[in-house]
């Protein structure tokens, strides 16, 4: 977001109760000065960069075989040194950007990655359809980072867009970054009392996963008699051709009929194979994004933890009139940056998970509605020729 | 009640009706030939009631009966509405009906009963026979069959018919006094027996292979339509699943709740559709079945033509064989062996009024063997002559009947698929409105 034309100065904020905020952290002042902004705006005129994913392309080694993808990126920002790139990742690269991001951003909300394992093992892990699903998730993905206003300033994301050899760098960035990188501590802090937004916030992923972990099963269902339905009219179809094999007058009629069938048939195919290849995987992207969301909230609970444990410490020493440590105060600070950056991305998420579902039920209608007016079309095309003979034989007669 | 007596009507009850005399019987009759019964008077299988008894061996049962009404044609033109003659009959006397009919017009493509017992199902639907759809569409069957009799050219003017639809009582009495039963079993056995006839009409043969793959062909469209409908079911219920999560979903959510809950009960409707959607193919099965089991009496007609094909071509052997023996006679050549032949040859020969006697007894043999053949090719020409008028009006019947049944499966299609397109064209606004 342009508004947010981020630079990493250090900017000296006053939290409302006075006391400075530790600003040392790349992350807090990006995501305070959040706080203050407007909603973001997701109008394409307001984004200054644009990163796709296409191309896949497989290469065959005589270690491995693996698919890379073009990731090309168009930007006006200054924190990249050239207006346009495009570079080849591979699954890996996606991954390792991941883990980067929620170690060096853990009060965000990070989206989530297509499935690293392809679990059934009877899945062609290189298959077109396998691939074009993975590159559309992976696509989306990079998009979502793009789009937020943290994440998509993070260094590791511009050297994952940028950088010709991400290996190199990936050595680089675990061994120079480490120091940098705000490292909390889950250290087994009990926490008093969840604040009630964010109790709210982990009751509905609880029900929410729930309810997707239903809906996944009632698709796979729906495929799955589909599927049993396709292979009845595949045998239905032929045998209304043999019956008009032998037929005179009932010849044309009974070959339309089997035509129609086998159109159908056709039609539902696309259907289920849609459904399989368009619906199912979004479904298991929200259930995962929703895991490493309730990690974060996890996060967040130990960190108000940390911060309650060590003030109730000092407080019980109050009457020594020593100034709040400032290891409290840190903690304080985390508490408040954790919060505050987790209720904005959470609201994005909510606006996103409104319009990524919108889609994705409005299509699968889309897809019904085109399936059944396939079939409507054959079956119309069918009365004439059907009626036809009758007008004919009658005139005849 | 209806006067079904006139000495104009022959006895049909002559077990030895041939072609000829039938054909007779029918310009005797005061229905036109060509004139069908149903011309004058409406005929409906109304209801259909469950009733207990004593059955032969004195056992209670539950069987069902179907209620027969019959009301003259003109009665209803002329603006007065009398109430109509009716009666109650089961399954069982329609077969003896049917029985009979198969027996006294062997020439004539009986159209059949509905299923004795439910096949081809799918498993929403019961095979059982008392279930009220099975009773239901038993009715609907029972009364096309009818229709279909009192349309046929001969088979509508029969008298034992007539009082099937017209009287209650005693109507059993009359049929087994027919003594059709004897020569039911005579039939039987000729439908069953194995013979090779040398010279069958081709046009039957030809017959009686398409009736073969006719029957063999609904069998397998049938089976497998069964198994696609339940499939098909499958899948529209499963989606009444998703308004119950929608449902469920929509409580955790805000500004999503309302689409989504709306979304729902539309894919609850979608899922109760197919009910309705189903029980109107369940009608087009039914109108293939009628063919399935028409093959059948297809078949049967095409059976007799052989059996009385083969029986002039015995009865022409036999005379053959008896014109060869008084040739052998007569020039004293012995070509065929004779066990006479050959002890007179070993004993002596016989004296010329023993061969006499021979002779004149051969002769009378061929004179009524020779009267036999020409009788049997008589039965045969009138039978191929009559059977094969009404396969062609049952071909044109058939093509008929087919395609329409072929247009209305169509027309069905038709519908379930603009159903679905509105249901989900309902839940696709809703969910843009989420």
């Amino acid at each position: 977001m342009s508004e947010v034309s981020m630079t990493r100065k250090q900017q000296d904020l006053i939290l409302p109760n006075g006391t400075p905020v530790d600003t040392s952290s790349p992350a807090s002042s990006s995501s305070l000065l959040n706080r203050l902004q407007l909603d973001d705006d997701l109008d394409g005129e307001t984004r200054d960069l644009f990163v796709t994913v296409d191309d896949p392309k497989k290469h065959v080694s005589t270690m491995e075989t693996y698919i890379t993808y073009r990731v090309c990126t168009k930007t006006t920002r200054t924190e990249f040194d050239l207006p346009e790139y495009s570079v080849r990742r591979r699954y890996q690269d996606f991954d390792w950007l991941r883990n980067k991001l929620e170690e060096s951003q853990p009060t965000h909300l990070i989206p989530p990655l297509p499935e690293k394992f392809v679990m059934k093992g009877v899945v062609d892990r290189f298959s077109e359809e396998f691939v074009e699903t993975r590159r559309k998730a992976l696509d989306k993905f990079l998009k979502r980072v793009a789009d937020h206003p943290v994440l998509s300033f993070n260094e590791h994301f511009n050297a994952f867009l940028s950088a010709k050899d991400l290996n190199k760098r990936q050595g680089l960035a675990l061994l120079t970054k480490m120091g940098e990188s705000v490292k909390y501590v889950t250290g087994g802090y009990k926490l008093r009392a969840r604040p009630v937004e964010f109790a709210a916030m982990g009751d509905y992923l609880d029900v929410f996963t729930q309810k997707l972990g239903t809906i996944d099963r009632i698709a796979q269902r729906i495929i799955k008699e589909q599927s049993e339905f396709l292979m009845e009219l595949r045998e239905y179809g032929p045998v209304y051709s043999s019956w008009s094999s032998f037929e005179e007058d009932l010849h044309d009629p009974l070959e339309g009929v089997s035509g129609c069938v086998s159109n159908c048939s056709s039609a539902l195919e696309e259907l289920t194979e849609d459904m399989s290849e368009d619906f199912l995987p979004v479904l298991r992207e929200y259930v995962l994004y929703i895991e490493s969301m309730k990690n974060v909230l996890k996060k967040r609970d130990q960190v108000q933890a940390e911060y309650e444990t060590k003030l109730e410490a000092v407080v019980f020493r109050e009457d020594k009139k020593t100034p709040v440590p400032s290891d409290v105060e840190k903690c304080q600070d985390r508490v408040e940056c954790f919060n505050a950056d987790l209720k904005a991305d959470w609201d994005r998420w909510q606006n996103n998970k409104r319009q990524d579902f919108r889609q994705l039920l409005t299509g699968m209608a889309d897809k019904n509605i085109q399936y059944y007016e396939k079939c409507l079309a054959a079956w119309e095309s069918l009365i004439p020729l059907l009626q036809d003979k009758q007008d004919a034989k009658g005139e005849t007669n | 009640m209806a006067d079904s007596g006139s000495e104009e009507i022959a006895v049909i009850g002559n077990t030895d009706l041939t072609p000829s005399e039938s054909e007779n019987n029918l310009k005797n009759t005061m229905v036109e030939k060509g004139t069908s019964l149903l011309k004058m008077m409406e005929i409906s299988v109304a209801e259909a009631e469950k009733r207990t008894g004593k059955n032969a061996v004195n056992m209670q049962e539950t069987y069902t009966v179907y209620l027969i009404e019959t009301r003259p044609v003109d009665a209803a033109s002329e603006g007065t509405n009398p109430v109509p003659d009716s009666l109650w009959r089961r399954y069982s006397e329609f077969e003896l009906l049917r029985n009979y009919l198969l027996v006294t017009y062997p020439f004539s493509v009986v159209p059949p009963l509905p299923e004795k017992r439910a096949e081809f199902v799918w498993h929403k639907l019961s095979a059982d026979n008392m279930d009220p759809d099975f009773v239901e569409r038993r009715r609907v069957g029972l009364e096309n069959f009818l229709l279909r009799v009192a349309s046929h050219p001969d088979l509508s003017s029969d008298k034992i018919f007539y009082s099937f639809l017209t009287e209650e009582n005693g109507w059993k009495e009359t049929v087994f006094e027919t003594g059709f039963q004897a020569k039911a079993d005579s039939r039987l056995k000729a439908l069953n027996a194995t013979f090779r006839v040398k010279n069958p009409d081709k046009r039957f043969a030809e017959m009686k292979h398409y009736g073969d793959e006719l029957q063999s062909v609904i069998s397998q469209l049938l089976r497998v339509r069964a198994r696609a409908a339940d499939r098909l079911y499958g899948v529209y219920k499963v989606h009444g699943n998703y308004g119950r999560v929608f449902s469920e979903w929509s409580a955790i959510e805000k500004e999503m709740g309302d689409g989504l809950q709306s979304a729902g009960h539309h894919m609850d409707a979608y899922a109760a559709s197919v009910d309705d959607i189903l029980e109107e193919e369940e009608h087009y099965a039914d109108q293939l079945k009628e063919y399935l089991f028409y093959a059948d009496a297809l078949r049967a007609v095409c059976r007799k033509h052989e059996l009385t094909q083969y029986e002039l071509e015995m009865a022409a052997q036999d005379l053959t064989s008896k014109k060869q023996q008084r040739e052998e006679l007569a020039t004293g050549t012995i070509r065929t062996f004779s066990l006479k032949g050959m002890t007179s040859k070993l004993f002596g020969q016989e004296t010329p009024e023993q061969r006499e006697a021979k002779v004149k007894m051969l002769e009378t043999q061929i004179e009524e063997g020779e009267e036999l053949v020409k009788e049997r090719n008589t039965e045969c020409e009138e039978f191929v002559k009559s059977a094969w008028v009404d396969i062609e009006r049952f071909k044109e019947q058939k093509d008929h009947d087919l395609r329409e049944a072929l247009i209305s499966y169509a027309i069905m299609q038709i519908s379930m698929c603009k159903k679905g397109i509105q249901v989900w064209n309902n839940a696709k606004e809703c969910f843009s409105k989420m």
